[in-house]
């Protein structure tokens, strides 16, 4: 078969074709490049400054005005307790809003416009939210600037991540296994209970950690709350040696966390102590790191396990 | 219309014998004739404004397999997910009509019956396999955990006997505790059967059970529904005629949404009355 040479026309178009392809991958990759450099450079400039201060005395030390003596005792166990604050309220909360959407609401226009307002809610600067709560919680509730105040604010912070997570996981459940589930007689709440939220767990665990790690760094709203830049002791025990062994005393008591001590020591002159904000900044960063990589886990480990609640 | 017209809407003895049509059945009828598990009485049903049934009358006979058979989009599915009200879970369906469920003369779709009262006592297997994602063990024993069981003794007791009875138990009985993912599509769909067993069910709906699966998995499930057929009522989908002339006893054969033709399997395939059911099982259309 004789074979005849292809029309110049279609040549010099497909040619065209490979080069606008390659001109963009270039760009692309120029670009991702100086993004990916710039970010690197960030975390190794804070790692190089900040690793030398980071010691056993780094945690265990209180800050101070010597920054040689200066630690971020208080800071992190702020924000260890804050963020146990804001987990406990968030996840039943948003995890429950999210089941109540997805599975129980009809479509309604009153679902439509919470739909709407969840979305906008995501969206909201976070400084607002800590309007909110001076006002709501602070003073309106008589809080005070407290933990317990911090905890509610980040979860409301982060409730609508929460949400949307819960509902995406949901959602992308094949519908087969709501209607074997129904099929074999089960109420709705057994359903979600026993079959959709185990398997939707992966999705929900990843939504809920993408959601603290976001809290973790939250500065404005715990501010405008009035969280101490400076506090030189640590809240109550939550245990205690007499009856009833466990005391709440600790939500009510003023803190700090980890991004405020950050703020306090870079606004201060001396650059020994922009020093310790680098190191204070390489632990809030590893923290972040740990729970990304845990959500990573979850969601490999229960992909892998495939027996599920 | 249909072959067999189903007793009137009105309070006729709950279980109706059809003499003639049973001494026809010949070596399959059982000793006593057929009792009526359940009728369905001008059954309309409508996915929003789209009719997909028209007033189907026909009986469901007591510890036999029958068949729905027709081409795609006539309809079969949707007449059978309507016996568990699965067409619940979506909202704009409604249904028009009866199905009585005997003994008791429940109708099933009635607005004020609980779906979860004809799910209860019915069965079903799906299209594709659809195990959850759990050990092969907690799957069969869902439905009991569902009714509230908690004694380990009778789960443990229930699992084996479902698995068993599923044909399943050999293959499976060393690791109970796997995922049921483990399995072969073939495994999967015999241990969806193993799972709609499990809380003794009174009628098995099987929508196409091995649309999923190949020859040799479709000879096991076929072999087990006619061994079922002793103990349960079944209700069986399938796009494959010889299928249904193996494994059940009655046929209805539907064409867009109404039932053209119902009578005993063997009739219906070897003398037909409709020439539209002689068209499409002799596989001029469908």
């Amino acid at each position: 078969m004789a074979t005849a040479p292809i029309a110049a026309e279609t040549l010099r178009f497909v040619r065209r074709s490979r080069q606008r392809d390659l001109w963009f991958a270039t760009l692309a990759l120029v670009i991702l490049f100086a993004a990916c450099l710039t970010l690197f450079g960030l975390i190794a400039d804070l790692v190089i400054r900040g690793a030398p201060h980071i010691d056993r005395d780094f945690f265990t030390s209180y800050p101070s005005r010597r920054p040689a003596d200066a630690g971020i005792l208080s800071a992190w166990v702020g924000t260890v307790v804050v963020m146990a604050v804001t987990a406990v309220i968030a996840i039943p909360l948003g995890v429950a809003a999210g089941v109540y959407l997805e599975e129980y609401a009809r479509r309604s226009l009153f679902t439509d416009i919470i739909e709407i307002n969840i979305a906008n809610l995501a969206a909201v600067p976070s400084i607002i939210y800590g309007l909110l709560a001076l006002g709501l919680f602070v003073y309106g509730a008589g809080f005070g600037s407290t933990i317990l105040t911090a905890g509610v604010t980040l979860a409301l912070l982060i409730l609508p991540v929460i949400i949307v997570a819960t509902r995406e996981a949901l959602r992308s459940l094949p519908r087969e296994m709501r209607e074997g589930a129904f099929a074999l007689g089960a109420d709705r709440w057994q359903v979600v209970s026993m079959f959709l939220l185990p398997a939707a767990r992966p999705g929900i665990m990843t939504g809920v950690i993408v959601g603290l790690s976001r809290a973790i760094g939250e500065t404005a709203p715990l501010i405008t709350i009035g969280a101490l830049t400076f506090i030189a002791f640590l809240p109550p025990p939550p245990f205690t040696p007499e009856f009833p062994w466990i005391s709440l005393d600790w939500l009510w008591s003023p803190f700090t966390v980890l991004p405020i001590q950050m703020f306090n020591w870079v606004s201060r002159p001396q650059p020994a102590f922009h020093e310790l904000a680098a190191a204070a900044g390489v632990v809030l960063l590893a923290l972040t790191l740990v729970m990304n990589g845990l959500a990573i886990y979850i969601r490999y480990r229960d992909r892998a396990r495939r027996v599920l609640g | 219309m249909s072959a067999e017209t189903a007793a009137p809407a009105g309070d006729l003895p709950a279980i109706r014998l059809d003499a003639p049509r049973a001494a026809a059945l010949g070596a399959i009828a059982r000793k006593e004739a057929p009792a009526l598990k359940a009728r369905v009485e001008n059954l309309s049903f409508w996915y929003g404004d789209k009719q997909a049934l028209f007033d189907i009358s026909m009986p469901i006979h007591e510890r036999r397999v029958t068949a729905l058979i027709g081409p795609s989009g006539c309809g079969k599915s949707t007449l059978l997910r309507c016996f568990n009200r699965m067409h619940d879970l979506y909202p704009g369906n409604r249904y028009a009509g009866r199905i009585v469920l005997e003994p008791e003369g429940i109708d099933i779709i009635a607005p004020k019956t609980d779906p979860m009262i004809p799910r209860l006592r019915i069965g079903m297997v799906f299209q594709k396999p659809n195990p959850f994602p759990k050990s092969i063990y907690e799957n069969v024993a869902a439905g009991l955990r569902i009714r509230g069981v908690r004694n380990r003794a009778i789960l443990d007791e229930q699992v084996e006997k479902s698995l068993r009875r599923a044909a399943l138990w050999e293959e499976v009985k060393d690791r109970l505790h796997a995922s049921a993912y483990d399995l072969s599509g073939g495994q999967q769909q015999r241990l969806c059967i193993a799972r709609a067993l499990a809380p003794e069910p009174e009628l098995l709906l099987l929508d196409e059970p091995t649309s999923a699966l190949d020859p040799i998995a479709t000879a096991h499930i076929e072999a087990l529904i006619d061994e079922l057929r002793e103990n349960y009522t079944i209700v069986i989908v399938t796009h494959n005629m010889q299928q249904a002339a193996r494994v059940s006893q009655y046929t209805a054969f539907l064409h867009l949404g109404k039932l053209i033709e119902f009578g005993p399997t063997e009739e219906v395939f070897t003398r037909p009355r409709k020439s539209m059911t002689q068209d499409y099982i002799t596989g001029r259309f469908g």
